[in-house]
């Protein structure tokens, strides 16, 4: 399955020095990240596991600009996401990451063509959304609106939208965290065609450590750290997953 | 803290409240623009009709007045005697030019006769200052304090009158208030003038060697029994005092000062019934959008508190104390509100209104009223919320709603959608998916635009009043009316005087109309047929040509009359030979001001077959030689009264700019509070729905303004869409004032200018920037993070 893959460039796509995040100060001063050192390569699917409060979401959310560390620097390519400001985020984010939600986050007055539509609309260099959506699997549902979709094929649309604009990450949150074991594995074949097809980083965080079974490389999370890395060199296809 | 001694449900709520106080305090204020404005008008209603009961009360203010040109003293007797007289005095009034130092102007004014005894009379006077006039002295009089402040003068000082031909120095001993003249204003103005209208009472004796009505009077006043009808009254008087030339008795309604105290009363009237429910009605709508998304929100927090064991009573109940807490505050912010205009109001109107004193005190029944009011309405709109919060499920409340559905949308919405973006797409679905809401906001913000058109527009309506009266209809400089009627020769006298350049004769007569059942006591003014100065216009404004031998009415009186064009009126004439004639309509015209009919001059001389005879004339003055010309007039023995147009207009525009200005002011400032209010609380409901949505989008990459065009991009053209509709809420507001307005003094046209609906639109749009400006803020708040993890 390896093989399906772009040629891996071993440049990193995203690393991380030294990123530390607190809340509040003095004695109540909470750590959610204690000094992270990261190198995520190109085309890698990355798959964070850790408990709750492991400072999981603290470092996707830093990683995908949408927080700022109290200390330590992040880099996408050569730019340092660390030192742009609110409008450069917002234009990173918008041409560069895809996010997928646990919830999904779909506009309820769009249809799942249309949701993919308002991404591709203000991106550089998309594909179209029923290219996105047939990614998916969902080119027969693009005229239906969420309230008429399953959570899964919700889920897949979010899917879409994120990586319609053709991103250099894909960050998902619990991606089949509100999903049966069924549904959530189509959603997961979904994830990994599009890393496999068209070459995006892809980091997922997720509780559920049977699914970093799929991953190229499976981060372990405690207490704001890194406990540790594991590289695996036999990825199994999400079909082969189950808990 | 207070905080921890309550039950935990209250705590919750005032936290509830407290996260929010913005969108409370907008429905609070919106109440209590309704509460204050209703209090206000009603109070002050309660306040003047109470004031004048009073003050009429105390100082005898008559129900009847007769006036005659010269009646032998005896006669009281048999007047006193007539049935339903309670009371009876006889006097001498008459019209006189006052000369005051410093005024370039001749002033009109009246002159009154004083008692012979002292003691309470009918019309008595409230003395402010100095002392009653020696009852030897000739010269000694008492002068009303509004006139005697607008001229400085002090007891002491002194003034110079014309009494029937003959110039006097005369001394003001004493400053007085006068039921009869609680508005001073000279018969035929249309604003009081304080400086150009005064009033004087002199020693009997006095006056009558001036008039020449020694042992005679010339008006007599009645206080009639409780009860009585005065219709048969006045009836008996003028058959009673046919032969001393009486002009028609008449009571109350026809008193000039008492009748527009009559038509302000009428109008806050019209005020406290129209305005306050607009505003009431807005807070309804107000509490229904916010209780109800409130509810929505909390449908979770409602199942638990149910599974918990807590009744659907006690619940309703939490919910039911915030709205009352809400309408609780609205109240105060109202009661308080109304209080503070009533004062003011009552300040301004003891500029216009004198009364020895007018306090605003509003009877417990209008704050009940109005509180009562306040709650039913507030009940009325959030009855739907409570009612689902009785009925929810709590195992159904507990599982989050279905994402909303908008799969059903129209043909034509979607054809449009195909050419538009996608967030323009979600503004215009989710209007669709929701137009209850869409339609509320837009009734909302219609509202507040029409409430102020239809307060600003009676400025329009009296600017155009004005203008027609002093341009189009009265086009003279100045009216001269002569001590008695004169000879038509007597023009020429005028004429002479430096600075008149034309002169047109009129002529007033006393009569009555009568129709049928329906008569007036009115005066028909005679024009020359070809008259250039003083004219009668049709609606169109073209001058109408005086019929031969034909009456031409105002609407009004026609209206009063019951009369049509065509019809024979009776008129009976209270002058000279008076003859009783059937004088056919032959015209009727629209008239905003007073009840006026008007006849051809000629026609009229010869059906009351005297010399050919004339009560004044207009003038055109070189307005070079204007000073010159008032000087003469001043020392002209035959002019009883003038009127100044310039300074009549002046008046006008000064009396508008205080009056209404204030008016149009308070209702801008109201109009604005409720186009914030709505527009704000739709914002903050809209954003409170669609955080979750709106921070989504930011996630993915759209910027602010991208994102803040979705929430406020609906609420432009929500707004825009209010905009035709708040135009025609202001029409129909205008017309329904317009309607309400239609007195015998008054009738506003409905004239509306396109700066009006311009100001309005400007108001509105301005208010709903300022709410979007402060929701816009918020929308850079939003947390981008807790979207990524909460579920809604």
């Amino acid at each position: 399955m390896n093989s399906d893959k772009p040629s891996s460039n071993q440049q990193a796509a995203i690393r991380a020095e030294g990123l530390t995040k607190t809340y509040g100060s003095g004695e109540s001063t909470v750590y959610a990240l204690r000094g992270v050192d990261l190198s995520v390569p190109r085309g890698e699917m990355v798959v964070l596991l850790g408990p709750s409060g492991s400072g999981k979401s603290t470092l996707l959310n830093i990683l995908g600009g949408l927080d700022s560390p109290t200390e330590g620097r992040v880099f996408f390519g050569s730019d340092e996401l660390t030192a742009f400001d609110d409008r450069h985020l917002t234009q990173f984010r918008r041409e560069y990451v895809g996010f997928v939600f646990q919830f999904y986050n779909l506009i309820p007055s769009l249809t799942a063509r249309e949701n993919v539509a308002l991404v591709t609309e203000i991106a550089r260099d998309p594909m179209t959304p029923e290219q996105a959506l047939e990614l998916v699997g969902l080119g027969q549902r693009m005229n239906h609106f969420p309230a008429q979709l399953s959570g899964g094929e919700q889920q897949r649309v979010a899917i879409a939208r994120a990586i319609a604009k053709q991103p250099r990450v894909l960050l998902c949150d619990e991606p089949t965290g509100a999903l049966d074991s069924k549904t959530g594995i189509v959603v997961l074949e979904a994830i990994a065609r599009v890393n496999h097809e068209l070459g995006t980083t892809t980091m997922v965080i997720t509780h559920n450590a049977a699914i970093a079974r799929m991953a190229d490389r499976i981060l372990t999370m405690a207490d704001g750290r890194i406990q540790n890395i594991e590289q695996n060199t036999t990825p199994c296809a999400p079909a082969e997953l189950s808990w | 803290m207070v905080i921890e001694f309550l039950a935990p449900l209250d705590r919750k709520l005032l936290r509830d409240l407290w996260a929010i106080k913005g969108q409370a305090l907008a429905i609070a204020v919106v109440i209590g623009c309704g509460v204050g404005m209703y209090l206000m008008s009603k109070g002050m209603l309660a306040s003047l009709a109470e004031t004048r009961a009073a003050y009429y009360e105390r100082y005898r203010f008559a129900d009847i007045w007769a006036p005659v040109k010269r009646a032998p003293e005896a006669l009281l007797e048999q007047i006193a005697e007539l049935p339903g007289v309670r009371r009876a005095e006889t006097r001498i009034r008459a019209g006189v030019i006052l000369d005051v130092e410093g005024a370039a102007a001749p002033i009109t004014g009246e002159i009154q006769s004083l008692p012979a005894i002292p003691g309470p009379h009918i019309n008595d006077f409230v003395l402010r200052r100095g002392r009653y006039p020696d009852p030897v002295r000739e010269e000694e009089v008492l002068a009303l304090e509004a006139f005697a402040e607008a001229h400085q003068l002090e007891p002491g000082d002194h003034l110079y009158a014309i009494l029937n031909g003959t110039k006097k120095k005369l001394t003001v001993t004493g400053v007085v208030l006068s039921p009869e003249y609680v508005y001073a204003i000279s018969p035929g103005e249309i604003v009081p003038d304080k400086k150009r209208f005064g009033v004087l009472w002199m020693n009997l004796e006095a006056l009558a060697n001036a008039f020449d009505l020694d042992g005679a009077f010339n008006e007599a006043v009645l206080l009639a029994s409780p009860g009585e009808n005065t219709d048969a009254l006045l009836e008996q008087l003028d058959l009673l005092l046919k032969r001393y030339g009486a002009t028609g008795a008449y009571g109350r309604e026809q008193q000039i000062s008492d009748q527009f105290l009559t038509n302000e009363i009428q109008q806050l009237e019209t005020m406290g019934r129209l305005l306050p429910p607009i505003f009431l009605l807005v807070a309804a709508f107000l509490l229904n959008v916010v209780i109800g998304r409130l509810v929505d929100t909390e449908r979770e927090q409602i199942g638990l508190l149910k599974a918990f064991g807590y009744s659907n009573g006690a619940v309703a109940r939490h919910y039911l104390k915030m709205i009352g807490l809400v309408t609780l505050l609205g109240i105060v912010i109202g009661i308080a509100l109304g209080l503070w205009l009533g004062h003011g109001l009552a300040r301004m109107y003891m500029d216009y209104f004198k009364f020895p004193f007018l306090l605003f005190r509003a009877p417990p029944d209008v704050y009940l009223v109005g509180i009562g009011f306040s709650l039913v309405i507030a009940a009325a709109g959030t009855f739907g919320a409570v009612r689902r919060v009785v009925r929810l499920d709590p195992a159904v409340a507990m599982v989050p709603p279905p994402p909303p559905d908008y799969s059903r949308s129209a043909i034509w919405l979607e054809r449009l959608a195909r050419w538009i973006d996608q967030p323009s797409r979600m503004i215009l679905r989710h209007l669709y998916r929701w137009p209850r809401r869409a339609a509320m906001t837009t009734i909302g913000i219609a509202m507040s635009m029409g409430l102020l058109i239809g307060s600003s527009f009676s400025l329009d309506a009296m600017l155009y009043m004005v203008d027609i009266s002093f341009n189009v209809i009265d086009r003279q400089d100045v009216t001269v009316n002569f001590v008695e009627p004169r000879n038509v020769r007597a023009v020429q006298d005028v004429l002479h005087a430096p600075g008149a350049m034309h002169a047109e004769p009129f002529r007033a007569i006393p009569v009555v109309l009568r129709n049928g059942t329906h008569n007036r006591r009115e005066a028909i003014i005679g024009l020359q047929p070809n008259a250039e100065l003083s004219r009668v216009v049709d609606t169109e404004l073209r001058p109408v040509v005086l019929p031969g031998y034909g009456i031409v009415l105002s609407d009004k009186l026609a209206e009063l009359l019951d009369i049509r064009s065509g019809e024979f009126l009776r008129v009976e004439v209270r002058t000279g030979r008076r003859p009783e004639l059937d004088v056919q309509v032959s015209g009727i015209v629209k008239t905003y001001m007073g009840t006026a009919a008007y006849m051809d001059l000629e026609v009229m001389n010869r059906i009351l077959k005297d010399d050919i005879a004339i009560s004044g004339t207009y003038l055109l003055v070189d307005p070079d030689l204007t000073e010159e010309f008032y000087q003469a007039l001043k020392n002209t023995p035959v002019v009883a009264g003038v009127s100044l147009q310039e300074q009549a207009q002046d008046a006008f525009y000064e009396t508008l700019q205080e009056s209404l200005g204030t008016f149009v002011f308070f209702n801008t400032l109201f109009a604005g509070l409720i186009a914030l209010g709505v527009v704000y609380n739709s914002a903050r409901i809209s954003l409170s729905e669609r955080g979750r949505e709106l921070a989504s989008l930011r996630v993915l990459g759209l910027t602010r303004g991208e994102v803040s065009y979705i929430l406020l991009g609906e609420l432009a053209l929500l707004t825009l869409l209010a905009l035709p509709l708040g135009a025609l809420l202001g029409y129909l507001l205008a017309w329904t004032l317009v309607q309400s307005f239609n007195t015998e003094l008054f009738r506003i046209p409905l004239i509306i200018s396109s700066s009006t609906y311009g100001y309005a639109v400007l108001v509105v749009l301005l208010s709903a920037a300022a709410s979007g400006l402060l929701v816009h803020r918020r929308i850079q708040q939003l947390d981008l993070i807790a979207v990524l993890k909460t579920r809604e």
